[in-house]
């Protein structure tokens, strides 16, 4: 995964960058596999690296290929980030190890769910009955986000269509 | 002091670092919404290992099994993998309309191009 990333910070070919992206995602998929998470792992599969992939180059056709060299200096940037990361690793001092089952993550409710999910719903797969029972809620206000950015997006290109129409009437 | 157990974190941290970078010192708008990705991935993964316990399996109840890694940032992750396509979809519609107005979905130039008007 840390070659990919390097490799999608320093090739200039978009279309390369956006198959990288693809390879990023299915890296992380399989990754989520190892850690336990297969729920995760198959949405990551096929909405991450399969529909984004497409996004990305559906938008590529209609753009350019080629990235030009940013005019700017690169350091600030990259102070900025070596700044934000050593913050970042001094933070992760404090958490709990990889693994360890004693980590306050794993004693507040999540003991509460894999016990008593399966006779209140008798869904087998704790992810899928906290997800669409527990938190069903949660879920719809999901719905709507994917709705509300679905509106976004034919509003943005809808508007482009109409007006490229508009222009071709007025020409003709 | 055990710190090999961070593995994971800095992993992540690494990761997260490569996108925010990709997002601030590239023009490139199409360039920035694959670092923003970068970015939320290294996220996800940061979610995931949190909810790992050694020795533990996939939160499916089944029998004989008691040790279960958390399911509860899975729930998570789910429900934010989707909404990142979402804002992903919406960015992407949004560099194809600065496309058409300016011509260019470099940031420098859109910067001229607004200067020079």
């Amino acid at each position: 995964m840390a070659v990919t990333v390097v490799a999608i910070v320093r090739v200039r070919n978009l279309f390369a960058v956006a198959m990288l992206g693809g390879i990023y995602s299915l890296l992380a998929a399989s990754m989520f596999v190892a850690l336990d998470a297969v729920d995760v792992a198959f949405t990551e599969a096929a909405v991450g690296a399969g529909i984004s992939t497409v996004l990305f180059l559906g938008t590529l056709a209609v753009t350019s290929q080629q990235e030009k060299l940013p005019a700017h200096s690169q350091i600030i940037p990259l102070f900025v980030c070596a700044v934000t990361g050593a913050a970042l690793i001094y933070g992760s001092l404090d958490m709990a190890r990889f693994g360890d089952p004693k980590a306050p993550i794993h004693h507040h409710v999540a003991p509460l769910y894999l016990e008593e999910s399966q006779g209140a719903t008798s869904v087998p797969n704790v992810v899928t009955s906290v997800l669409a029972s527990y938190r069903g809620y949660d879920t719809l206000g999901e719905v709507t986000v994917i709705f509300t950015a679905g509106i976004g997006v034919i509003l943005l290109l809808g508007s482009w269509r109409r007006g490229r129409r508009k222009k071709e009437d007025e020409e003709a | 002091m055990d710190i090999v157990g961070l593995y994971n974190y800095w992993i992540v941290i690494f990761l997260m670092m490569a996108g925010f970078y990709v997002v601030i010192a590239r023009g490139n708008l199409i360039k920035k919404l694959v670092g923003l990705n970068v970015f939320q991935a290294s996220v996800f993964v940061l979610y995931i290992s949190m909810g790992k316990v050694t020795g533990g399996t996939a939160p499916i109840i089944a029998e004989g099994i008691t040790n279960y890694s958390n399911p509860l940032p899975h729930v998570l992750i789910l429900t934010a993998i989707v909404v990142g396509v979402a804002t992903t979809a919406l960015g992407l519609a949004l560099v194809v309309r600065i496309r058409q107005a300016y011509g260019t979905i470099e940031e420098d130039e859109i910067h001229k191009l607004d200067d020079d008007s």
